[in-house]
């Protein structure tokens, strides 16, 4: 029993690898032949770090990642703190407003933030590009941010803040002092999710995008409109191997930190 | 009591761009391009009922697929030694982190008339078959792309499921097949609905794994909601019309999710 568990475990783990492994094996191939491997080459790469569209796309990615994320955590942990001070009624609903980016398809955000932007577009000085994907961003962050702190607030006793006060502290200090350290894992967990979330969004930004300002998911889209290219290859295998990086390092730093607990 | 203040912007925010961009579906969804009242537009979504069949066809089927696959993936997973359940975890939601469309991709390369099944397939003598551009191709592009989406809610509440509640079971003299139908099943049913939500609602609204493994005779809502918007049949009033029938589907199929999922229930 032990034993057939293992290979059905083995067979899954293979559907979900052996694809990114071909991938990655055929970003080495000197021909673009996707079935036959005929040499080692190195030229895929060194085309992908000539590609401008590639780069700039990258840059692009990172830069609306960090302002996205970094603003979605400020508004989401003030709005953290302001919901949870609600009454009962205000605050299921702000939660269920706050629910619909995460339960709603994308296709449906992206297509009701396209027609909201179009609709200023006409009437403001909004052009589609970088400030479209920035707002975007934000606002299918935001939610991560606040479902990944509100739970913070029910584990922490509230007592504590007003006994804080009590022995002295003013509502800032106690704030600093108290709350923050309390909900700060749901803060960095919820920046941590809101950046992941921008850098590999695609369905939003295609409809948010326009033509100008281009990200990296929707620069891949276009190359694999295109006719065969090994470049989205070498691409796949530096991603793949950066995600393998991120993950071992955070396993180390959380294997360390139970160790110390 | 001044700390509501604080949400002040939030609110804002999510006003404008979370609540009027969806009334703005709504209305555009029931008036004509001149800005007029219509039920036009939503009683044309009736003229693409065979595209709606076929994505929630081709959904239900990835899935069941989905939940069979994973359902032992995650009970074999939460039987394991703690210290091992993390890093096991961990290996079979890595290639989440990839993005969906390089994941995508890489069936492309597979499944292609000239690709590496093909290929493999033509040493001993068969095919070439036609793998890409069918809707088998669009169920597996699904169920590889939102599988570890049903083994993660499945491993966590079967995590929690005490390993002397089946011992218990099965020295009262229940058969395996017992436990697993009495016992872990009815556990793990809200890990079930939950999973069955999150693999469905983007299946049934995908509109790139049709676009890169369907070819273009297997459109489904998706597309249809992505052509009226930046395609060239150019119309968002329908598009919208349709966006708003979609979310009315998901809204049903989780109404009836939360039927078999009661909050009250027990965990163990």
């Amino acid at each position: 029993m032990k034993k057939l568990g293992k290979i059905y475990l083995g067979a899954v783990l293979m559907f979900l690898y052996v694809p990114i492994f071909v991938l990655i094996v055929f970003s080495f191939n000197e021909t673009k032949s996707r079935s036959v491997f005929s040499g080692f080459t190195l030229d895929w790469y060194r085309k992908l770090i000539h590609n401008d569209i590639i780069i700039s796309s990258l840059i692009n990615t990172i830069i609306i990642a960090v302002i996205a994320s970094i603003v979605s955590t400020i508004l989401g942990t003030l709005a953290a703190i302001g919901i949870n001070n609600m009454r009962r009624v205000p605050k299921a609903m702000v939660m269920n407003i706050t629910n619909m980016p995460i339960i709603n398809p994308e296709i449906v955000t992206g297509v009701s933030l396209m027609l909201l932007f179009v609709f200023f577009a006409a009437r403001m000085n909004l052009e589609f590009g970088f400030q479209t994907l920035v707002i975007a961003h934000i606002t299918f962050d935001v939610p991560y941010v606040i479902l990944n702190i509100m739970p913070k607030f029910r584990q922490m006793d509230p007592h504590l803040y007003e006994a804080a006060q009590d022995l002295g502290c003013g509502p800032a200090k106690a704030f600093f002092k108290v709350v923050l350290p309390e909900i700060m894992p749901g803060v960095v967990s919820g920046f941590l999710m809101a950046f992941t979330y921008s850098l590999d969004d695609f369905v939003i930004s295609y409809f948010t995008s326009g033509s100008t300002s281009q990200t990296l998911p929707i620069t891949i889209y276009s190359m694999t409109r295109r006719k065969v290219s090994p470049e989205i290859n070498a691409l796949s295998a530096i991603i793949f191997a950066v995600v393998v990086i991120i993950l071992l390092i955070k396993n180390f730093v959380e294997n360390k930190q139970a160790k110390k607990a | 009591m001044k700390k509501k203040i604080l949400a002040a912007p939030y609110l804002v925010w999510m006003a404008v761009f979370i609540v009027v961009p969806l009334i703005m579906v709504a209305y555009f969804a029931l008036t004509d391009n001149a800005g007029k009242f219509t039920i036009k537009n939503i009683s044309d979504v009736g003229q693409y009922a065979n595209i709606f069949v076929r994505s929630i066809w081709l959904s239900v089927i990835a899935t069941a697929i989905c939940l069979v696959v994973a359902y032992p993936v995650s009970f074999l997973l939460s039987r394991m030694e703690k210290h091992k359940q993390g890093t096991m975890l961990m290996i079979v939601m890595l290639p989440m982190w990839m993005n969906f469309l390089l994941r995508t991709y890489a069936w492309m390369t597979l499944l292609g008339n000239n690709g590496i099944i093909n290929h493999l397939l033509g040493l001993i003598g068969l095919g070439p078959y036609k793998l890409i551009n069918t809707s088998g191709a669009v169920v597996l592009g699904m169920v590889y792309n939102y599988l570890p989406f049903m083994i993660l809610p499945l491993y966590s509440v079967m995590e929690k499921i005490d390993k002397s509640v089946l011992e218990a079971a099965s020295d009262l003299g229940c058969s395996s097949m017992n436990v697993l139908f009495k016992v872990i099943v009815p556990l793990s049913l809200p890990g079930i609905t939950s999973g069955i939500t999150m693999v469905f609602v983007p299946a049934i609204s995908t509109f790139i794994i049709s676009r890169m493994l369907g070819g273009g005779s297997n459109l489904l809502i998706g597309d249809l909601i992505e052509m009226q918007f930046l395609g060239n049949s150019y119309n968002p009033n329908l598009g919208a019309a349709i966006s708003l029938v979609l979310m009315v589907i998901i809204l049903m199929i989780m109404t009836i999710m939360n039927q078999f999922s009661p909050d009250d229930q027990v965990l163990m």
